[in-house]
């Protein structure tokens, strides 16, 4: 196996800065900002404010942060950003699912300007113009790309825009006298956990379907799932497997003539820009997740922005408000007396609105498709290589070409060689590289899960690909430096992690229960 | 920092392994060990015991190895320079199996923290036989058949398990099937399978086999959720027939009675009408309530649905009760180790196997079902994954 285009970073190790929590840094009385004191107008206007806040409402004492210098905070987190794998450091594409894509700069520059940073969601509408365009035209942008006719921005995730979509469902049930009967919702195993996740916290019965030989379920496992307490389907297409399932129009129809609605999850819509739409495949609600296919950074978890996108039928449900344009100006629609409300504070996440829009407009509607293009050709031909190394495996329809990711198995290799999957996973971190697996359950044996999208390069694709093959091959003939990986991270493999993760008496949620429940390790350095 | 030193059982049965190179589906039984020899089967249950060893040498002074002499322990443990405490001789004319059951019953007594046991589902079936779910042991595979989901994925991973616990690390434990073919009719081309017991294995999940759930708590907390979840549906002047298995055993428990875990319980309005019932029994029962539901949970790394380990759910109840009524339940973790291959039924009589076949909704948690194929035993073709 050719190692070659591995070498130029062959040495590379992470930084190790072990690295205190902040609360342990600085020092009592130091300070990273002094603010100005209070105006003498704003003092006299609020003068005896303390006793207008009720006793019991009041602290005692001060709170505990932490105390600490400007410079201080800025070195913290900077050695915690170097112990890291991120997008902006290697080549991300071993976190299929949550699709790690570039994020130009400049629409971090568009984002950051004080034209955005300065506004205050409070002030009128009138004041508001531009952004308020902004988020009119993402809106109108995001309905031509899934064929649906309105949209909501608010979601401040793709698991809350599932949400809104379930409850927009409940809505539009309740409001034909069908709400309590229709408490079912169907999902297939490969589709994302929140398409089944969001629904149940919504209080309905879950359905899954199960995958056959194809990848996906048959119609007629759907067929035994529909009934006249179907509420909807939630699924995505391709799911994590990179499958297509060619029958959705079919799917869709079955649950249709059940009286259900079908919401398309679009999260990552990576392989399907300019080239399918949720509306021409009969689906009636579809999100999208502005950081997985629109080039928002994914941040540490948020925030985020999924939009919910609707049909006409479904339009008077939205979460209200909606942005709207009268021809001379953009405002705020509050008065929707059918919507489910509001799902959070204000109107949505506006710097990502800012970043996806200048996304959108970079591309334009030919790149978009390119885009899409671009993720399909790279996902193919990085498994191409990908499946050269003896060992690791695509289950379903093998030779098969698929769409923007494919869940792979190790099964094989693991059999062969006695290591476990996480050994693999730990491996991949001595090549900067992130390793997902998939989530649980484990369909897929032994699973990775690999999603290169359109912004890496073939040299990207041939490295990832060497650097599998290179880790597939010291499995084989030097087991134990896999064994015993991770070598070249700030951290070493967490010891008896089944039982730190699921013992009660041993995890701990945050640093202060740690220390609480492990109070002899509070003077050693971990 | 000087600590007691960790007393291990290790059982090899030489003959595991002897009949699959040489095509002859098993190794159970003299006559067929005879045979796998004569067609020039060579011992690999050894090597495999060895291999699974070197995964402790780090700590060969913290630990007593306790086994039998020559090729069912001591040649292994001894060859990697570990000390070894022999306890006892494979007798000439005495069957292997007696001396697996008899080496695990000694091991029992003498508190061994782990029985490593190299074999197939013969010598897991002989362990059960001896100690039942009392102590914690681990197989090697080195078999023909592995159906228990009782062995490591690798003989070093069993190694890397019993390593974890000579270091003093808190494992978790799980029950696991112990299933064994009927090798008779195996070598006669028909597959028949039955559910022995359960062996307490500990559960790390990238070493034991079939084992995908985050932990046994999971699993456990799972079968709790199903349990919860089909006594709120229960309903009053409806008798259950309540098949065997852990997960349906989690069910009499949230009902606080006592389930018989090899054999079908009848409840009625929450508590226990019948124990251990055969078909007769059933069919009386079936006689004098009208409204009536079968509960059953798939064989697990089989699944069989009924045929296996429920044969007294037979035909007529089936019929008599109706598809309809059937309620299966199992955790994900089932399903899935099953690996795309259909829930199975051989209920000896094609009608009813073919009335139970298609699609089924398995209760696989609270308010949380599964749509998943049933075929008959005979028509599924090697469907797995």
């Amino acid at each position: 196996m050719k190692r070659a285009s591995l070498s130029p970073r062959r040495q590379y190790h992470q930084a190790r800065w072990n690295e205190p929590i902040l609360y342990e840094l600085g020092s009592p009385g130091e300070r990273g900002i002094l603010p100005p004191g209070i105006d003498a107008a704003i003092e006299a206007e609020i003068q005896g404010w303390e006793q207008r806040i009720p006793a019991s409402m009041r602290r005692e004492s001060l709170p505990n942060l932490p105390e600490i210098s400007q410079v201080e905070i800025l070195r913290h987190y900077l050695r915690l950003s170097q112990e890291n794998l991120g997008a902006g450091l290697i080549a991300d594409m071993g976190m299929a699912t949550s699709t790690v894509k570039y994020n130009p700069p400049v629409n971090e520059k568009l984002a950051g300007s004080p034209k955005l940073t300065a506004l205050h969601p409070l002030q009128p509408e009138e004041t508001i113009q531009g952004i308020l365009e902004i988020m009119y035209k993402l809106g109108q942008f995001l309905a031509e790309i899934s064929g649906m006719d309105k949209v909501s921005l608010q979601p401040r995730a793709g698991s809350q825009a599932i949400y809104a979509n379930i409850a927009m469902i409940r809505a539009y049930h309740a409001s034909r006298g069908e709400g309590q009967q229709r408490d079912e919702i169907i999902t297939t195993i490969f589709s994302h956990p929140s398409d089944a996740a969001a629904p149940s916290t919504a209080g309905y019965k879950i359905i899954t379907l199960y995958p056959e030989e194809k990848g996906y379920p048959s119609l007629q496992a759907l067929e035994a799932a529909v009934s006249e307490r179907t509420a909807g389907m939630f699924l995505t297409n391709p799911d994590d497997t990179g499958i297509f399932n060619p029958r959705i129009r079919d799917f869709v129809e079955v649950v249709h003539a059940a009286g259900g609605l079908c919401a398309y999850d679009q999260a990552n819509a990576n392989g399907l820009l300019g080239i399918a739409r949720a509306r021409e495949a009969g689906f009636d609600l579809c999100h999208f997740n502005l950081h997985k296919t629109f080039s928002t950074p994914h941040a540490s978890g948020g925030p985020a922005t999924g939009v919910s996108c609707v049909t006409q039928a479904l339009a008077p449900f939205l979460p209200a408000p909606t942005v709207e344009f009268d021809g001379e100006r953009y405002y705020l629609d509050y008065d929707r007396p059918e919507s489910i409300g509001k799902i959070g504070q204000f109107y949505g996440v506006a710097a990502n609105f800012v970043r996806a829009y200048a996304w959108i407009m970079m591309h334009g509607a030919a790149g978009l498709r390119e885009v899409s293009q671009a993720a399909v050709l790279n996902n193919n031909y990085l498994m191409k290589k990908i499946l050269e190394i003896p060992g690791v495996t695509a289950p379903y329809e093998p030779g098969q070409p698929r769409i923007e990711q494919v869940r792979y198995s190790w099964q094989k290799l693991i059999q062969e060689t006695g290591l476990a999957i996480t050994d693999i996973a730990n491996r991949a971190a001595d090549y900067r590289m992130h390793f997902f697996l998939s989530h649980h359950p484990f369909v897929v044996p032994d699973p990775a899960t690999l999603e290169p999208t359109e912004s890496y390069s073939k040299r990207d694709l041939d490295e990832y690909a060497a650097a599998w093959a290179s880790i597939a091959d010291e499995a084989r003939h030097q087991p134990d430096l896999v064994r015993d990986a991770p070598h070249r991270a700030p951290i070493h493999q967490m010891r008896d992690q089944e039982a730190w993760l699921t013992d009660p008496d041993k995890w701990a949620p945050t640093w202060r229960a740690y220390r609480r429940k492990h109070s002899q390790a509070a003077g050693r350095d971990s | 920092m000087s600590r007691a030193r960790v007393r291990l059982g290790l059982i090899v049965n030489p003959m595991a392994g002897l009949g699959g190179r040489v095509g002859l589906k098993g190794s159970d039984g003299e006559s067929i060990q005879q045979r796998a020899i004569a067609l020039g089967a060579q011992p690999r249950a050894g090597e495999r015991a060895r291999e699974a060893l070197t995964a402790l040498l780090p700590l060969k002074d913290d630990i007593e190895i306790v086994t039998y002499a020559g090729e069912m322990g001591a040649e292994a443990a001894e060859s990697l320079g570990f000390r070894a405490q022999v306890i006892g001789r494979i007798e000439a004319g005495r069957s292997r199996a007696q001396d697996t059951r008899r080496a695990a019953q000694s091991m029992k007594e003498m508190n061994v923290a782990l029985i490593l046991f190299a074999g197939g589902d013969g010598t897991a079936r002989d362990v059960y036989d001896a100690v039942g779910s009392d102590v914690a042991v681990l197989g090697i595979p080195a078999g023909v058949k592995i159906h228990s989901p009782v062995y490591a994925v690798h003989p070093r991973a069993a190694g890397e398990l019993a390593a974890r616990l000579a270091r003093g690390e808190r494992l978790a434990f799980r029950e696991a099937e112990v299933i064994d073919l009927d090798e008779e009719a195996y070598r006669s081309g028909k597959v028949s399978t039955r559910l022995y017991g359960y062996l307490k294995v500990p559960f790390v999940r990238q070493f034991v086999q079939s084992a995908k759930s985050a932990s046994p708590a999971s699993e456990q907390e799972a079968a709790r959720e199903i349990a919860a979840f089909v006594v709120g549906q229960m309903q009053p002047g409806v008798a259950y027939i309540v098949g065997p298995g852990t997960t349906t055993r989690a069910i009499a428990a949230c009902l606080g009675l006592e389930k018989t875990l090899l054999g079908v319980d009848v409840f009625l309005d929450k508590a226990l009408l019948a124990r251990d019932v055969n078909e007769r029994q059933m069919l009386d029962v079936l006689a004098q309530y009208p409204e009536r539901k079968i509960i059953v949970t798939p064989i697990g790394g089989q699944g069989y649905l009924f045929g296996r380990g429920n044969q007294q759910i037979s035909p007529p109840i089936l019929r008599a009760v109706g598809r309809e009524n059937i309620l299966v339940v199992s955790t994900l973790n089932k399903i899935i180790a099953l690996r795309g291959q259909p829930l199975l039924v051989d209920t000896g009589e094609a009608e009813t196997d073919h009335l139970l076949q298609g699609y089924m909704q398995v209760i696989t948690g609270y308010d949380q079902r599964l749509i998943y194929r049933v075929m008959a035993a005979d028509s599924q073709a090697g469907q797995a994954l």
